[in-house]
């Protein structure tokens, strides 16, 4: 595309003979263009493609059971994903269930009750937050939240909600600090300003109309905010938390640190567990190439991005018809 | 809560000012907005506690030692100057191969709608891509690129971290080019311009500002990435700049750094913890504040 020499310019417009040289430019163009584009479809099938035939020899080792099995013993090769599976699962409903409620909050406020000049600065400041690199939540999850965890709110939790029948099972065990519920809790502070800012440009896109309308009546703010944007922006927000879901289950710096990485399975949520990226982040450099032990970690990665796809496909859906209505 | 006592008539006493209904709204929107007024402290105090955090635990470390000197084994006073380099390289280099490709496929996606479904099928297949976990990337290149090879090198981290380039900012230029007014690219047709001047000189240039802040943004979010290189690069204690070689990175080195027994080691972690977050920090104010001055320029 370079072979033709600069004839736009500002003083003489455009002057060029169209016909051959625009033509040879476009075709030179169109085809740099698609290669790009082809050369993604290229990446993501190589992705899937490797992850699966070097995931084989454990599918066929194990059979169905590699999902069931809570297996994971190098010295006698045998493998199963279970436990990681589960372990991925929980830390992420956990991370749920904290990040959505305060990204719901930060949201509303910033929307509805900040005043314009302080919303603009912590808007900024909660988009930098999600800017901190996974590992420095890691880092700093590891020094300074698995203290806090095993002294303050673990025992107390176990002392106040230890006994109560059935929930109880959840917060029983020794105070380690590092667990499920604290892997859960450093994911949540991850993904909460991803759904916030999702939030915050759906609140902001309603059409002013239904909200004064509202207000009109004599609503209050959090009843215009239930009864009309919420209803009105419900798929988009769905949309949202599920994009913050597909972040949380693939993180693995962050959880490595505080996960405290032991293959179990249980009720307790202090125990220590792990999930499918922190365990292919810890036993991967141990495991030689051609091993079956690789071959169970490449079968993990790509449940793992099964799992991630489906919460991808998920938050499509919500957003375009949240988009469309 | 209030479906019950709406479905009375309206003139049911408690609806006055003053009254028992009138009450509770109030105080439920009073107790809801103290919610969300804690919930935004709350994450303000979670965003200050890393940066607190990061700067009292990191800032002993700032010394020029630090900068001049490679790792080294615990107690002989190493310091994190390959793995500044050896980031700065891998980023560099990543955003140097991702950006071009990033751009064109978003041209692709952006201009080329005749191509029809396949457009449709990149654009799914590029927001898989974004989404995908960074360490399945990892996994990825080690398995074309150094089991081959037999050795981890530079060359591979960069190529992960292109691979998790790419797609950002094949979603930044469609996203920008969109903005594009149709009436700017028929004019420029009008005047007897060729698609690719068009797309060029045109598009590309009233969409500029908006794009450097993607390509700013993305560098800004590769620079932090660990679980690519684990595989990959590797990390290296030696001072190295050749890409075919193991290479230390800073997310690596902290990574290795702060699971280990050694005060120094930790100490140096933070330091390299905070060079990167206010690295990765500065670059996103920049990009910001880039965004909105192009944009009242363009209004």
């Amino acid at each position: 595309m370079m072979e033709s020499p600069s004839t736009i310019t500002a003083r003489d417009g455009v002057a060029m003979d169209t016909n051959t040289r625009g033509w040879f430019g476009d075709l030179v163009f169109g085809v740099l263009a698609r290669l790009a584009g082809w050369f993604i479809l290229l990446v993501m099938a190589g992705i899937i493609i490797v992850l699966v035939s070097g995931g084989w020899r454990a599918f066929s080792a194990f059979g169905p059971g590699f999902i069931t099995s809570t297996a994971w013993n190098p010295i006698s090769d045998h493998f199963g994903a279970a436990t990681s599976i589960f372990g991925t699962l929980v830390t992420t409903l956990i991370a749920l269930v904290f990040a959505v409620p305060f990204a719901f909050g930060v949201a509303f406020w910033l929307v509805e009750m900040a005043p314009p000049a302080l919303a603009r600065f912590i808007e900024t400041a909660v988009q930098l937050l999600a800017a901190v690199p996974s590992i420095i939540f890691g880092m700093w999850g590891f020094f300074i939240v698995v203290p806090f965890m095993a002294h303050y709110i673990e025992p107390v939790a176990t002392h106040y909600l230890g006994h109560v029948p059935g929930m109880g099972l959840l917060f029983r065990g020794a105070p380690y600090g590092t667990g499920l519920l604290t892997g859960g809790l450093i994911l949540a502070i991850m993904i909460t300003p991803f759904i916030c800012s999702v939030m915050t440009d759906v609140f902001v896109s309603i059409p002013a109309v239904l909200k004064e309308s509202a207000f009109g009546l004599g609503a209050t703010r959090w009843e215009v905010m239930r009864d009309v944007v919420l209803p009105w922006s419900r798929q988009a927000v769905m949309g949202g938390i599920m994009l913050g879901t597909g972040r949380a289950l693939g993180e693995t710096m962050a959880v490595t640190f505080v996960i405290g990485n032991s293959n179990r399975l249980g009720w307790s949520l202090f125990a220590p567990g792990n999930t499918i990226a922190s365990l292919i982040a810890l036993e991967f450099p141990e495991s030689s190439a051609g091993s079956l032990k690789l071959s169970a970690l490449l079968a993990l990665g790509a449940i793992l991005m099964i799992i991630s796809f489906i919460t991808l496909a998920c938050s499509r859906i919500f957003l375009q018809r949240g988009v469309s209505n | 809560m209030m479906s019950a006592p709406q479905s009375q008539s309206i003139d049911a006493g408690g609806w006055q000012r003053g009254g028992a209904m009138a009450v509770r709204r109030r105080l439920v929107e009073r107790f809801v907005s103290l919610l969300c007024n804690v919930a935004t402290v709350v994450v303000l105090f979670l965003l200050f506690s890393i940066l607190w955090t990061l700067v009292t635990q990191g800032a002993g470390g700032l010394a020029l030692p630090t900068f001049l000197h490679s790792t080294a084994s615990p107690g002989t006073g190493g310091g994190l100057a390959n793995a500044i380099i050896g980031s700065c390289e891998q980023t560099g280099l990543a955003a140097l191969i991702g950006t071009p490709v990033g751009m064109m496929a978003g041209i692709y996606l952006s201009e080329f709608g005749q191509d029809g479904r396949i457009v449709m099928l990149v654009r799914f297949v590029s927001d898989m891509l974004l989404s995908v976990p960074s360490i399945l990337v990892g996994l990825f290149i080690y398995l074309i690129i150094v089991e081959p090879a037999g050795h981890f090198s530079g060359m591979a981290g960069t190529l992960a971290l292109a691979v998790l380039f790419i797609p950002i900012v094949v979603r930044t230029t469609e996203d920008m080019l969109r903005l594009v007014p149709r009436a700017m690219r028929e004019a420029a047709y009008a005047l007897g311009a060729p698609g690719w001047r068009v797309i060029l000189s045109v598009c590309l240039r009233s969409a500029r500002g908006g794009i450097m802040t993607g390509i700013l943004l993305a560098l800004a979010r590769i620079s932090g990435e660990t679980a690519p290189l684990l595989f990959t690069s590797l990390g290296n204690l030696n001072w190295s700049t050749n890409l075919n070689e193991p290479m230390a990175s800073l997310p690596v080195t902290i990574y290795q750094y702060a699971g280990s027994a050694y005060d120094d080691w930790v100490q140096m972690a933070w330091t390299g913890a905070l060079l990167i977050t206010v690295a990765v920090l500065a670059t996103n104010i920049l990009a910001r504040w880039w965004l909105t001055r192009n944009g009242s320029a363009q209004q």
